[in-house]
Formats: structure tokens, sequence, C-alpha cells
């Protein structure tokens, strides 16, 4: 059984995309280790509704790390202070008592805050929309190994297919880039026989998209490989460059 | 055009013109050492690249690639803040794996550009400038020597060299990284073969003003025993 312990959280709110925003201090007692960061928000919310005030706006669903909707700025993290972690995956023990803990929403051109802590994500929708996608009609269910591929590719695949869309490359990037992103969703299917067929065309079709949405560009400070909760790699960044480029010079 | 309106593509024209510029270091760096081991060889390479039709060209396209690596680092910083947005986060933490030199190419880039106006009004103004006009250029060596001999001098362009080693310790790997040639190994390999090379290139650097401000300063004469250019 973990420790309780008492701290002081300092919450980003904002009444709506246009309004000023402030930082709200917040004292919460004897929380015991094993409540996760969210469950913690929860306690708070309660707390704040029958004392009839706002309840704090944050996004979250699935808490078990693999929806990509929780998206706290946690003192000076996306997702807080773990590595290969969503929000929903921090527990209370990690912090100690007596510590101030800051909660700001993602900062980015890209994310506009709706309210509090929550951001309009639908830019990553909108990339995903422009060809993050294979359209082929794949038919029924073929032979599994009718068309072989090298196992490398399936694991590289794999890894890339693991972003979860959360947008925290872009929270940590100076820069505001979803480069990050983007390389991961354009990684997933150009190393499939699949994804091949249309990989021209997604990877022009999705980065034309992510600098149309006013995301900045990548000066490889490796920031978002780092605070990523699935560890996706910049070697995906490597490669959208190199299909980038090569789609342009094949025009 | 992809190179004007995209993202990558402005990263790509910043990694090979920064590139390009690596590759003239390089040479200087080598022609520099010259001047270690013989005058007379240095006064050779000062009057090959004098005012000669193939060396203003190349002045002429170092000149250009240093106006686009410039003025596309200034539009792609100022449309990066952009993108950041106005609000600033009140806390914020560097991430283990990310360099100093990564964050503040810009900085870096400035200060390497302030030290190369020092670094033009020190040489070329008073050689290939003054041959231009029709001038006679001032000689090379003597040039090195007084220049050098000057600790005030010698410690501007230490700073400046430890700036362009920052600023180049990083931008190898970025740029091979920009243009696609890089992956999960190889991002370790180009890693470690660019803070070699480019550490190896600012010694050669560095040597040659140590060595001759050392000289001028102390006369120690196994400088002169070691270093033929100095005797």
């Amino acid at each position: 059984m973990d420790k309780n312990i008492s701290f002081t959280l300092r919450v980003w709110r904002q009444r709506g995309p246009k309004e000023k925003g402030e930082f709200k201090q917040y004292f919460m007692e004897d929380i015991p280790g094993d409540t996760s960061f969210l469950e913690m928000l929860d306690i708070l919310n309660e707390k704040l509704i029958n004392r009839n005030e706002e309840p704090i706006v944050f996004d979250h669903d699935c808490r078990e790390g693999i929806c990509g909707m929780c998206s706290l700025y946690i003192n000076g993290h996306p997702h807080g202070p773990a590595t290969g972690a969503t929000t929903c995956q921090i527990y209370m023990r990690r912090f100690q008592d007596g510590d101030v803990i800051t909660v700001e929403p993602w900062r980015s051109a890209g994310f506009p805050v709706i309210r509090d802590l929550m951001v309009d994500r639908r830019a990553f929708d909108k990339i995903m929309a422009a060809g993050g996608y294979v359209s082929v009609n794949t038919g029924g269910v073929p032979d599994a190994n009718a068309i072989p591929i090298p196992k490398a590719a399936a694991d590289e695949a794999m890894d890339a297919a693991a972003c979860i869309g959360c947008g925290a490359c872009v929270a940590a990037c100076k820069n505001g880039s979803a480069m990050l992103f983007v390389s991961a969703k354009v990684s997933q299917l150009a190393l499939l026989p699949q994804g091949k067929v249309e990989a021209k065309r997604r990877v022009k079709a999705m980065l034309a998209k992510m600098d149309e949405l006013g995301f900045g560009a990548c000066t490889n400070t490796r920031a978002c490989e780092a605070e990523c909760p699935k560890c996706v790699s910049i070697s995906n960044i490597a490669r959208l460059n190199r299909q980038f480029i090569g789609a342009k010079l094949s025009d | 055009m992809w190179l004007f309106n995209s993202s990558v593509g402005k990263k790509v024209v910043m990694s090979i013109t920064g590139l390009g510029l690596v590759l003239f270091l390089t040479f200087h760096m080598t022609m520099n050492c010259v001047a270690l081991f013989s005058a007379e060889g240095y006064r050779f390479i000062c009057e090959f690249l004098g005012a000669n039709w193939y060396a203003i060209v190349g002045t002429i396209g170092l000149a250009l690639l240093m106006v686009i690596h410039i003025a596309y680092a200034t539009w792609l910083t100022l449309s990066n803040k952009k993108a950041r947005g106005n609000e600033r986060y009140a806390v914020t933490a560097r991430p283990k794996g990310v360099e100093f030199a990564s964050r503040n190419m810009f900085v870096l880039g400035l200060i390497v550009f302030l030290g190369l106006v020092l670094h033009l009004c020190n040489f070329w103004a008073k050689m290939q400038l003054v041959e231009l006009r029709g001038g006679i250029p001032e000689d090379g060596v003597d040039l090195i020597r007084y220049t050098f001999s000057k600790w005030y001098f010698v410690l501007l362009y230490l700073i400046w060299f430890g700036a362009i080693w920052f600023h180049l310790t990083h931008g190898f790997w970025s740029a091979i990284q920009t243009i696609g040639m890089s992956n999960r190994k190889w991002f370790v390999r180009w890693k470690w073969i660019g803070y070699i090379f480019v550490t190896l290139l600012m010694l050669g650097f560095v040597g040659v003003v140590v060595t001759f401000f050392c000289y001028e300063t102390f006369h120690w004469p196994f400088l002169a025993s070691i270093f033929g250019g100095l005797a």
C-alpha cells in the first residue's frame, strides 16, 4: 500500500478558446499513492462540484493508455514524468508530499485550447483524412501468407502503428511540429506492400495538410521521441523525409 | 515549388546549404594547416585564391550558400515560433536525449555569423577585396602572424570556433536526417561520424590559431622545429 500524500495543484483554467487563461491553485490532501492522476482530478472535480464551482475540463477516455485522449502537460512534460506512458497511466506515487504540480494544456497553434486543459486536436483527423489510409478494395480475407512481408518491415510498421495520435509530440516540440505523428502514420503503411501503392500520393497529401494547418517544421531536437508515450522513433521522420523528397523528385 | 512552400522542402534547403558550408570549412581547415608547415605553400594558396576568376566564382557561390542558409534559417525560425502559439508553457523541462545545440541553432548561428564578419574584416578585406579593387593584397602569412599575436583576436576566434563546433555537431546529423539518409542504425553512426569529423575539423582551426599565438607570444623554438611554416 502506497502512503498518502498532500500537494498543491496549479491548474490552467481558461473558459473558452478566446478567453484569457490563468493558473488556479488547489490544495489536495491525503491522496493515496495508488490513485491515478486522472482519478485525482476526478476527486478534485467532485469537490469543486460540491462547492458549486466549475469542474476542470480535461480529455480522457479509455484510461488504459491506448486511446490517445488524455493530454496533460504535467511539470514540463507531456503525459507527465514517466517515459512510455500516457497521463492516465501516471500514479500519484510518482510525486512527493508537499510538491507543487503544474498542469497545463498542450500549447501549440495547431491545437487551440477549447476549455481549461482540453485542446482541439481535430487537426490530426484532418491530416489522416488527407491520405492516412489505403484506398484499395481489399476484398475478402486473404490467405495469411499470400503476400510475404519481411519480419523486419512488419516489426517496423507495427512500431510506427503504436502511435495513438495523442499529440504529445506537438506539445513537446519547440516548433509545434507534427512531424513525428505524420511520419508514424506514413510509415505504418509505407513499409507494407498494401500501402506502397499509394505511398507517394499519401506522403505529399499528409505533409501538405500538416503545413496548411499551421504546424511547424522539424529541427531534429528529438523532444518528440523522448516524450512520446509509445516511444515512436524519429527514424520514422527520416523515412517521411526520404519518401517526400523521393515523391517530389519523381513528379 | 516544394523547396519554397513545404516544411520538409525548406529543411532540405537548410540541409544542402549547410552540408555545402561544412565541405567548404573542410577545405579551409586543410589550407590553414599548410601555413603551419610551409609559408611558401601558404603564399601559393593565397595567390591561387586571389582575384582569379575561379576564386571569384567560388566566393560568390559561398556567399550565396551563406545568404540562402541564413535567409531560410530566419524564415523557418519565425514560422516555427508562430506554430508554437502565443501561450508559452509555465514549466518546461529538457527531456533526456535533447542536445543543447539542437534547441539553440539560431542563436549559435548568429554567433557564427558575427565571428564571420570579424574574420572577413581580418583577412578577406585585406586580401581578395584589395586585389579586386586593383590594389596589392597583404601577405597571407604576415596577416596570420599579426592577427594571432593579439590575445583578444585569439580569444574571439576560440569562442567563434566553439560556437561552430556546437552548431555543426547538431547540424551534421540533422542535415543527414533531413535528406532522409538515416534510420535506427545509421542515426547512431551518423551522430558519431559527425561528432568525430566536426571535432577534428575544429581542432584543425584551433591548432593553427593556438600554435601561431604561442609562437608569436613565447617564441618557443621547438614549435618552429616541428612546424616548418613558422621558421
